[in-house]
């Protein structure tokens, strides 16, 4: 008898069939890893386990019995826990307040704080993990915030828990502690069931794994019977080939330098002396565990934010440090943002409106002050052409495309518009495989040009697989820069956190 | 409620027309729900609609008086729609209604011997730009210091009625009557009138002009564009170089103008000069006619004719079938509500759908 059932589950929302005919079961005790694509219907399948879509047809059961799951909180009763890609958790309450909010132990008609702190101490000791139930959540990492995440699920009795891109957001360190928890869960019984993409993953931590394409179950594999190529083959249906290492042949003079950039946000320094240098033909990967000053970093560097003191050239052309965001797209820095539906995009207008952003006022798009809608119609046309955008037209508008499509909209605004450096924040994030072996194509395909890319990404493959150097940044600093290839993955994770390496044993 | 979405949802998957299937149905929801307001008063709804509609549309007269009624709402909803597109609530179309038409007023009624061909577009020259001023201030205070425009639209509402009022009483009124008002403008400030017997004038051939230079700004322009993008995603604008505090000001600087203009309409058409309070909300009723057309400019003059219609019908219902002229409004009221809750709209959809299933 299997924890969960799923059979023959599909859902169709208005124009898209987003699951069709899927089967998913897990058995107690098991980690079963769901992987596919953006898009594959991962989160769709889940999310109908969690009660929070009802399929059009298919039926569940748990532990043998047939059910119908209407809410989450039905979910929960039935023993069936998730936990969110973005935490929902209240920052200034303690973690006992949080894990317990919802299913508050009472004393009469009051809360027990006590019980509260009590009851989850133990419950955290029979895990095994060592937490103060009376701190606040705001003190904690992300991935002890994590770990209170899968507690709140655990106390409500949860049997099976979900977790949706639980590593996205981690360190590698912090990766390894998360999967010695899920272990130790498993031995005590409980179902896991993983949605992810990374494939190095799944090989390492679960029991099975179920690969769903286009809303379709492909297949349901041991990890020991495949390699992570064939399961990205799964995954994307062709052959596709993984983390290439592919370092620049051709490197030229500096083509874009960045010296002593100091910002402060009140008194604290976000950024504190950051020197670095783009030279022409070769990316510099920026590593570093997300929150240590990445995003301020490209804020002041594509004119987003004033610094305190930086000295900024491009090429023999210096930009001041009160020039505003037009100024640096106009000297030739391109910027793929590191949220591309905060920054990048305007979701609801269309593509062809957001093929111009940023380069809306260039002569080619205007006469007379009056847009050439033709041109800009042919200029769209041609960026979804060049760019394999897969859209019905130009003039659907730019959200209801898939996370790879509106990350290729912004790829194509950009390198169509010949930047001499771009800025990639986070290229490839919630882009399916597809689409980041397509976009690292290109970003390798600008940089031979004898173009340079500053790449700042949190997935440290990424870094690692197309960065000429590397330059690591902890709390605001740089703690070390040098060629890729000479830093291992334990230095990686050391620097990244704040340790330090002897040269020796580099 | 899922299922009252769903249907909504392919209501719009249907394209094209789906948008106006929802409002239309919408119309007719506020016509259902008020005749049962009608009905438990007392009244007939079918003899108070064919009021309405006789008084709206049913004559000559009754047609002009409709387009007068919607002249300044035209102006006002546009306005609206303005801000709107640069993603701001602007809900001080009211006091800059007052602002432009006292500006145009004193304009119209000071400056004298120019002839008309000057002294009408420097009329409204002025107009605009008070009124656009007005709203610029807005603009700058939530740029400046972060205050939200919905708040400070209304409460520079009370400033303006209460200012122009003050004006108007004392230092600047009319010598020559008891009424509070300015003096009379100068008949070379006068917009011309289609018929001498109607006060129908050119002010709403001048709205049309407006809707026509507002949808080129839109449509056509990199401004436009900067105000959609704005207006829409403000990080992107931003992140794209667009000077987003500059375009916050200007929207704002055109949706008052456009305000304002409107106010100078009633002055140069109807009243000939700046009576006090003479607006019964024509500003405030731009948010409702800005609403029902999901605030898309151009069908803003439409929508004004509807509001027109009904506030024409009004005076017809009270004269003919002897019911009070505020259950009209209540009428305005509900067309407003249904067509603002797409999804109420879905759900009473919804409610008939499982009845013809059984």
């Amino acid at each position: 008898m299997n924890a969960v059932e799923m059979h023959g589950i599909s859902k169709e929302f208005p124009g898209v069939k987003a699951l069709d005919n899927v089967d998913f079961s897990i058995n107690k005790g098991e980690i079963h890893a769901l992987l596919g694509e953006n898009g594959a219907g991962k989160s769709t399948l889940m999310k109908v386990l969690y009660g929070m879509h009802q399929p059009n047809m298919g039926t569940i059961s748990i532990k043998g019995k047939d059910v119908r799951i209407n809410s989450p909180i039905e979910a929960i009763k039935l023993g069936i826990g998730m936990v969110h890609q973005h935490f929902m958790l209240v920052p200034v309450l303690t973690i006992a307040e949080n894990i317990v909010a919802g299913a508050e132990p009472k004393n009469g008609l009051f809360f027990d704080l006590h019980k509260a702190i009590s009851e989850v101490d133990k419950l955290a000791k029979d895990v095994g993990f060592t937490i103060d139930p009376r701190k606040k959540v705001e003190e904690l990492s992300v991935g002890e915030r994590q770990r209170i995440e899968i507690l709140k699920a655990l106390y409500r009795g949860v049997e099976i828990l979900i977790l949706d891109e639980p590593t996205a957001v981690l360190t590698p360190l912090e990766v390894k502690e998360l999967f010695t928890t899920l272990r130790q869960l498993k031995q005590k019984g409980m179902s896991i069931i993983l949605i992810t993409h990374k494939l190095h993953e799944i090989m390492e931590v679960s029991d099975k794994v179920t690969v769903l394409r286009d809303g379709k179950t492909i297949g349901t594999v041991l990890p020991k019977d495949t390699s992570a190529n064939e399961l990205a083959n799964m995954m994307v249906g062709r052959e596709v080939k993984m983390g290439v290492k592919c370092r620049s042949t051709n490197v030229g003079d500096k083509l874009f330098e960045v010296q002593n950039l100091c910002l402060k946000n009140g008194d604290r320094f976000c950024l504190k002396d950051i020197n670095l240098y783009l030279r022409k033909g070769e990316i510099l990967g920026i590593a570093g565990v997300e929150g240590n000053g990445q995003t301020e970093l490209i804020e002041v560097l594509t004119g987003l934010r004033k610094p305190d003191k930086m000295c900024l050239k491009i090429g023999e052309h210096e930009i001041s440090n009160n020039a505003g965001a037009d100024e640096f797209i106009k000297s030739g820095i391109g910027h793929i943002p590191e949220d591309r539906g905060e920054r990048g995009l305007v979701l609801d207008m269309s593509i062809k409106n957001n093929c111009i952003l940023g380069y809306h006022r260039i002569n080619r798009f205007i006469k007379k002050g009056i847009f050439l809608n033709n041109v800009i119609g042919k200029y769209a046309r041609h960026l979804i052409k060049t760019f394999k955008i897969k859209a019905v037209n130009e003039e659907i508008h730019v959200g209801t495309l898939s996370g790879g499509n509106q990350q290729k909209v912004i790829i194509g605004r950009i390198f169509a518009q010949n930047p001499e450096v771009v800025i990639a924040a986070q290229p490839t994030r919630g882009v399916d495989v597809g689409a980041i072996e397509y976009i690292h194509h290109k970003m390798i395909e600008f940089r031979d040009e004898g173009k340079a890319i500053l790449l700042i990404s949190a997935d440290l493959d990424e870094i690692k697989s197309l960065s000429d150097r590397i330059v690591i940044l902890y709390k605001g600093c740089v703690v070390a820069q040098g060629v890729t290839d000479d830093f291992t993955d334990t230095d990686l994770g050391i620097l990244m956190t704040g340790g330090k390496i002897s040269n020796e044993e580099r | 409620m899922k299922s009252n979405v769903k249907i909504l949802d392919k209501l719009y998957a249907a394209k094209g027309i789906s948008n106006t299937i929802v409002l239309f149905l919408s119309l007719i929801l506020a016509l259902i729900v008020g005749g049962v307001f009608f009905l438990a008063n007392g009244y007939s709804p079918i003899d108070a609609y064919a009021a309405i509609f006789i008084g709206a549309f049913g004559s000559f007269p009754a047609f002009i008086m409709t387009l007068t009624q919607a002249t300044p709402l035209i102006f006002s909803g546009l306005a609206f729609a303005v801000a709107i597109r640069g993603g701001m609530l602007n809900v001080g179309t009211e006091g800059q209604l007052f602002i432009g038409a006292f500006a145009a007023a004193i304009v119209g009624a000071y400056i004298k011997g120019c002839p008309a061909y000057i002294h009408i577009p420097l009329v409204l020259l002025a107009a605009a730009i008070a009124g656009g001023l007005w709203a610029a201030l807005v603009g700058f205070l939530k740029v400046r210091f972060g205050s939200n425009e919905v708040i400070t639209t209304i409460m520079l509402n009370f400033v303006a009625i209460n200012l122009t009022g003050y004006l108007v009483n004392y230092p600047l009124k009319n010598p020559e009557g008891m009424m509070a008002q300015t003096k009379p403008i100068f008949d070379s400030a006068k917009l011309p009138r289609f018929f001498s017997q109607y006060q129908l004038s050119a002010a709403i051939l001048l709205a049309a002009l407006t809707i026509a230079v507002i949808a080129f700004i839109f449509y056509k322009t990199p401004l436009g564009y900067e105000i959609e993008v704005t207006g829409k995603n403000k990080r992107a604008a931003e992140t794209a170089g667009i000077k987003i505090d500059r375009v916050v000001i200007i929207t704002m600087f055109i949706s008052g103008a456009i305000a304002g203009l409107g106010g100078a309409g009633q002055v140069m058409g109807i009243n000939h000069s700046f009576i006090d309070g003479f607006s019964p909300g024509y500003g405030f009723e731009g948010v409702a006619v800005s609403a029902l057309v999901a605030n898309n400019p151009v069908l803003t003059f439409f929508s004004g004719i509807l509001f027109g219609a009904i506030k024409a019908g009004a005076i017809t219902v009270n004269r003919i079938a002897h019911i009070p002229m505020d259950f009209v409004f209540v009428i305005q009221a509900l067309v407003v509500i249904f067509v603002a809750s797409p999804k109420l709209v879905g759900s009473i959809l919804n409610i008939f759908k499982k009845k013809g299933d059984k």
